[in-house]
């Protein structure tokens, strides 16, 4: 039974990674950029959240929707201002130009709401669900977790393959120049992809804290990192992969803390993800590009 | 014969020292003038570690052309060990403080090479992104591994577990390394001096790499992997090479960061740690020394100049650091810098052959 709970509670988990890995893996598809401003964007959805519905007194759904609003357009704008100009550059400056996104939106965070950690008592109050005579009883917010990171993870593979959207992405992450001479408009798919995965990093944010109820400037950052372990761990820039390895991910680390150690968790899910990555250089699910000469 | 006939890597070489013995000669002098404030005076030997730090991390990312986010655990592996042999050393009754940092950073540097090649093994089979997120890994495994180290030495020798200090079994011992609270009772033996010259034998050490028939067969390896492979070079080798050399570096670099603090805990070697250094290199210019030299410093001292504005200095690093990255590629900026340029057209050439060479 401690198995079975185990293996729950490292699904959710495993879906608040899966959320927050599609949207890395979909601009890292797109854009090829690493963007590491997407952990403090989980952040700031949080916040959101948090002020809509403590502050505010708004219902939660609406909180949660005004939150999903608020990081989409913090997405666009992030794309527009700062990663923008720098298309053409080398992959290093992009990635240095995020690193300063994240370090302005967590230090604007912590100007704003302050250092103290705010505890996101839970929103959503919803009776836990009781399996084998409550022997096993499984939280509402895991339940929902898990049921977001499916709806999510369909509806995504359903806009990628049949939209026409989807297709412009597809064919942009294939070969962007072969794709602005078919009519595409990269520009706006590119800032469609930020918009998505920012969008998803508010759901991520919001669910993160319905169930590790401790929110801070910094508590984006390593669930973020985690998240870019996990859509390397399924194959960066694929879509299941990313949903996959979010999962592993979770469940690995759920099941290192109870059994290693708490201490040695984060070890164990990044020795895991080394392993892989030398028995597998693509990923679970990535293609292995052959280099042409 | 005069400067100017100089082949330009060996007046690359000559500046890149120059600037090292210039900012020493006048910290030094400033310092005797009383210019310098005290938080300003106690940040002199973290430019130093920071220096050395960018310059090694330039080897790998700006000469190897590998991205590595792990730097700041070799700095880590470097950092601890010293202090245990410093410990050891303290207690076998070692007085002279030059020793004790000289041994330590011999030591600690060695550790880190090793911890480097063996890193480096598995690593240098990825490539591009995915060896990016294996370095990051193996830091954050170095930390999480730190953070469960518990050393002491007594009379008996070194003790160690990966419980609690209790575990350790010591009645009358010192210890070392304290799990998560790190390392404490540091001796301070970290000077400007002791810096300042451990700078200049990291950047000899680099440039002499890069000016040899080693350093050419990385900077091969860097920019064609294939033609490298295809004229006989030996990828992996070389590769491996620039790594190890670098985590070593990294090692000494961790020796003279730590024992300028009374205490250290793995926590402080984490990821943006790593980031940090990487940004010196960025910023200073990718495989070019003296670049990632400068910018190490006055990335160190910003913070502190901005401590006026004390709540917005970080604010304030990230927007600059932003703007240093987008701004020359803003279409206003290129215009006004091909006005510029051709207005100046006579000094261009000049501009060019400073600037070439270092360019990729």
């Amino acid at each position: 039974m401690e198995v079975l709970a185990n293996l729950i509670n490292g699904m959710s988990l495993g879906s608040v990674y899966a959320i927050i890995a599609l949207g890395y893996t979909m601009v890292y598809g797109i854009a090829k950029m690493l963007n590491f401003a997407h952990g403090d964007v989980i952040m700031v959805g949080a916040y959101i959240c948090f002020c809509a519905v403590s502050y505010l007194g708004i219902p939660v759904i609406a909180a949660v929707l005004l939150s999903i609003v608020g990081c989409t357009v913090l997405g666009i704008v992030v794309e527009r201002l700062a990663y923008k100009p720098l298309r053409e550059a080398p992959s290093l400056n992009v990635l240095i130009t995020a690193i300063g996104v994240s370090y302005f939106l967590q230090n604007a965070a912590l100007i704003i709401m302050g250092s103290d950690p705010k505890s996101f008592s839970s929103i959503i109050s919803l009776p836990a669900l009781q399996l084998f005579d409550g022997r096993l009883t499984i939280s509402a917010t895991a339940v929902l977790t898990i049921a977001a990171c499916m709806i999510i993870m369909v509806a995504l593979t359903l806009f990628t393959g049949k939209t026409k959207m989807g297709k412009a992405m597809r064919a942009c992450s294939e070969d962007r120049d072969a794709a602005q001479l078919m009519g595409i408009n990269v520009n706006s798919t590119i800032s469609m992809v930020f918009a998505i995965g920012s969008g998803l990093a508010a759901i991520a944010g919001v669910l993160m804290c319905a169930a590790y109820p401790t929110l801070m400037p910094t508590t984006g950052s390593m669930p973020g990192i985690k998240a870019f372990t996990a859509a390397v761990l399924g194959g960066i820039g694929s879509i299941p992969g990313a949903a996959l390895g979010g999962v592993l991910l979770g469940i690995i680390e759920i099941f290192a803390r109870a059994y290693i150690g708490t201490q040695l968790a984060d070890a164990v899910v990044f020795a895991v993800l080394i392993v892989m990555l030398l028995i597998r250089p693509a990923g679970l699910l990535g293609k292995n590009v052959s280099e042409k000469v | 014969m005069s400067f100017k006939n100089i082949k330009p890597q060996t007046r690359s070489t000559i500046l890149t020292y120059a600037i090292v013995i210039v900012a020493f000669i006048a910290v030094t002098v400033l310092d005797a003038a009383g210019f310098i404030s005290n938080s300003l005076s106690g940040q002199l030997v973290p430019i130093c570690a920071y220096v050395c730090l960018a310059v090694s991390l330039n080897l790998v990312v700006g000469v190897s052309g590998e991205l590595s986010l792990g730097h700041a655990g070799f700095m880590s592996v470097g950092a601890f060990t010293g202090v245990i042999v410093a410990g050891c050393l303290t207690r076998l009754g070692l007085e002279s403080e030059l020793l004790l940092f000289v041994a330590s950073a011999i030591v600690g540097a060695l550790a880190a090479g090793v911890i480097g090649f063996l890193v480096g093994i598995p690593v240098m089979r990825l490539r591009g992104d995915y060896l990016a997120i294996v370095t990051l890994a193996f830091g954050e495994i170095i930390k999480n591994l730190l953070n469960n180290f518990y050393i002491g030495v007594d009379d008996a020798g070194l003790h160690f577990s990966m419980q609690d200090t209790a575990s350790l079994g010591m009645q009358q011992g010192t210890i070392l390394i304290n799990g998560p609270k790190g390392a404490v009772g540091i001796d301070k033996v970290s000077t400007f001096v002791i810096g300042i010259v451990l700078v200049l034998i990291t950047v000899a050490i680099v440039l002499n790499l890069m000016h040899s028939r080693d350093g050419r067969a990385i900077m091969a390896v860097r920019d064609n992997r294939i033609a490298a492979e295809s004229v006989g070079i030996n990828v992996t080798k070389y590769r491996l090479i620039a790594f190890t050399v670098a985590s070593a570096l990294a090692g000494a670099a961790g020796v003279l960061y730590a024992m300028n603090y009374s205490t250290i805990t793995p926590s402080q070697f984490d990821f943006n740690q790593s980031i940090l250094i990487l940004v010196y290199v960025v910023l200073g210019g990718m495989g070019n020394i003296w670049g990632s030299i400068i910018s190490a410093a006055f990335l160190t001292v910003l913070p502190e100049l901005l401590r006026p504005i004390n709540d917005y200095r970080m604010l304030i690093y990230a927007v600059v650091l932003i703007l240093v990255m987008v701004v020359p590629h803003l279409k206003i900026y290129q215009r006004a810098a091909d006005a510029l340029r051709s207005r100046f057209s006579k000094a261009t050439p000049a501009v060019a052959a400073e600037g070439g060479e270092a360019d990729e």
